[in-house]
């Protein structure tokens, strides 16, 4: 039974997940085969991201994997480059773009990989009006950053605000007390440019390892293969162990 | 067989001892027959080096170890990874199996000691089995470190820059010994060109030749088993054969070909499913180049050296240095090799030892595994008092081993092997 146990946990140390994180998150459910979320993705990605951020390992012709043709690929959605074997360099140059920010605005090639969908998604949704900051904008879910709000047109302008502390309802972690409200309207409704949001994200995930429908395809075969193969090595071994006793 | 692969056979036997090597390592190479489920790991630790190997050769044609940035302002190491991870046909699956290979290495490589502790393989005559295995345990250990830097994303350049700066607690020399390390004041394309050479060529060479060394000495002594008795005492009168004892070919080699079905199974459901192994196998923050200007908020060493990481952190500094901290890490892996030593029980195997070393050796696998999530976590106070108790457990394990073992009541060992 100990023996049990400890095969047990030691087959599972690896998998121990860790959760720890200061800031709530909002989850997104992302979906890499949704293939129509992906070129709104795109859409959005290569008409507000680009202007500043590179995807420098991303090329445009990859995105035939969005069911697209070079020929769609070019005339929508090749804002930067001449040729769609060129990978997705941000229009504005990177010392222009330092000096106008204060820093490089980072590649975003793997941005899902490494800040995960949810950070994105929460993100993207929790920009303010902040009179403070040079650029007029600061965001709940990261605080004092260099971006403005690339997306204030379609989200509208939120603002700040101080929620009086109601009694007997209690606050998570005690930064609920300020909540964001929108102030002047976009052109999107809130669900709209969630949903906007969400397909940008979603983009973005597919962008951090283009392979991985691939991937799972092939894993599938893989498995299938091995479990055929599992079988024949068990007779196998059960035909040659049947005089050992 | 034909006549003709007969004359070749034997032109060749007349140069080179073909015939004589196959039969003394694999057909003519009685091993016990009660091998368990534990042996399976040996065998597997092979396969992922072999397979390590050939990944890696085919990672080294399209990787770059150049710390320079390229035009869009990214490392050119950093991009050749994910030049392999998207433009490189099966270049995805190549840099995944290596990623996955490295971690689980450390799996087998953990299961396959353990399984030596749980059966006295270590006690005499195997010593220098074991000495040789934990010379490989080091040497992987430097292997994966070493390869964890090519990447040159955060953690890579992060965590080696802690584990750099540990040498610098070693008094008087110490920041000269890591600067002669990194082969810069800080960590550079120096360091990231030198830990290549060493990854891809120095290394590889000991742990190949380390391998070679471990399975000739198991050869020449022969394996344990699960009841730790000597099949060599029973042997039958006309062959000399161990009557415990069968080819390890054809019979352990399709038992083992079963056995790496079904480990490919587990580690393709990792490789194709979730090759980040929760983040555990590759780090989110290693998806963000290398930046020397922007420390990580937390910086933790990749799961396999978590326990040592924890020890090192739980000692406290003494006049400001780390140094004794550095030492018991040290310690913690030195203590591996003078187990056989230490061992003082009549009895090899835990079939037949009692309950003393039973509980002892339950209190050492908690105490890896609670060190080992602890090295992942930010420190705390309790957390540093709780890696403080679990350090003190793990040394008390060696420590204490010549009384326990021999104060522990044991059974007496059968004369033939029993079932697995």
């Amino acid at each position: 039974m100990l023996k049990k146990i400890i095969l047990a946990a030691l087959l599972c140390a690896p998998l121990w997940a860790q959760a720890s994180e200061e800031v709530t998150l909002d989850h997104v459910q992302t979906n890499v085969e949704d293939k129509l979320s992906l070129q709104r993705g795109a859409r959005t990605f290569v008409n507000y991201c680009v202007g500043c951020h590179s995807a420098s390992f991303m090329r445009y012709s990859r995105l035939e994997d969005l069911g697209l043709t070079d020929k769609q690929i070019v005339a929508n959605l090749m804002v930067t480059g001449e040729k769609p074997v060129e990978t997705m360099t941000a229009t504005m140059r990177r010392e222009d773009a330092k000096n106008a920010f204060g820093v490089a605005p980072p590649d975003l090639s793997l941005i899902a990989r490494s800040r995960g969908a949810d950070w994105l998604y929460t993100y993207l949704r929790t920009f303010y009006r902040d009179p403070s900051r040079p650029t007029g904008w600061n965001n709940t879910t990261f605080p004092s950053v260099a971006m403005p709000h690339a997306l204030w047109e379609q989200q509208g302008e939120q603002v700040l605000q101080e929620v009086k502390a109601e009694a007997g309802k209690e606050h998570a972690e005690g930064h609920a007390e300020k909540h964001l409200v929108m102030g002047k309207p976009g052109k999107l409704s809130p669900a709209e440019y969630d949903a906007m949001v969400k397909d940008l994200v979603n983009f973005t995930v597919y962008m951090g390892e283009p392979a991985q429908t691939q991937r799972k395809i092939t894993g599938i075969y893989v498995l299938f293969f091995l479990f055929f193969l599992t079988i024949l090595a068990y007779f196998l071994k059960k035909e040659f162990w049947k005089d050992i006793h | 067989m034909s006549s003709k692969v007969q004359q070749f056979l034997g032109w060749i036997d007349d140069r080179f001892p073909l015939t004589a090597t196959w039969k003394q390592h694999l057909s003519e190479y009685y091993a016990p027959k009660n091998f368990n489920f534990w042996y399976f790991f040996g065998s597997l630790a092979l396969l992922v080096l072999v397979m390590q190997i050939v990944t890696g050769i085919f990672l080294t044609m399209h990787y770059k170890p150049d710390a320079s940035l390229n035009a869009a302002g990214v490392s050119v190491a950093f991009a050749s990874v994910e030049y392999i991870m998207r433009d490189v046909d099966w270049g995805w699956l190549i840099r995944y199996l290596h990623s996955t290979g490295a971690s689980m290495f450390f799996v087998v490589v953990y299961l396959h000691m353990y399984r030596g502790l749980i059966y006295g393989s270590y006690r005499k005559p195997r010593e220098l089995i074991w000495i040789f295995g934990c010379f490989i345990y080091v040497a992987l250990m430097a292997e994966a470190f070493m390869g964890y830097l090519l990447p040159w994303g955060q953690m890579s350049f992060w965590g080696a820059q802690v584990i750099i700066n540990l040498f610098d607690a070693i008094p008087f020399i110490g920041p000269d010994v890591s600067t002669w390390i990194r082969g810069d004041f800080v960590i550079s394309g120096a360091t990231l060109n030198r830990f290549f050479a060493f990854h891809v060529i120095a290394v590889p060479l000991v742990l190949l030749g380390l391998v070679v060394m471990h399975l000739v000495a198991l050869h020449e002594v022969g394996s344990n088993n699960p009841d730790g008795i000597e099949i060599k005492k029973h042997k039958d009168p006309n062959t000399g054969i161990p009557l415990d004892g069968i080819p390890f070919h054809p019979y352990y080699t399709v038992k083992d070909i079963l056995g790496v079905c079904v480990f490919l199974i587990v580690f393709a459901v990792i490789l194709f499913f979730t090759p980040e192994g929760g983040g555990y196998f590759l780090e989110a923050n290693n998806f963000i180049p290398a930046d020397p200007f922007k420390t990580p908020e937390h910086i933790a060493p990749l799961w396999y050296f978590t326990a040592f990481y924890s020890i090192l952190r739980a000692v406290p500094p003494l006049f400001n240095s780390q140094f004794p901290g550095v030492i018991a890490m040290g310690l913690a892996i030195v203590v591996m090799f003078l187990l056989p030593w230490l061992d003082r029980s009549p009895v090899k195997s835990i079939r037949y030892r009692g309950a003393l070393y039973k509980w002892a050796l339950a209190l050492f696998v908690i105490a890896f595994f609670v060190l080992s999530y602890l090295g992942t976590q930010s420190v705390s106070e309790t957390k540093t008092w709780l890696a403080r108790i679990f350090s003190i457990i793990y040394f008390l394990f060696f420590i204490l081993m010549p009384w326990y073992s021999r104060a522990d009541k044991t059974k007496p060992e059968p004369e033939r092997v029993t079932a697995c």
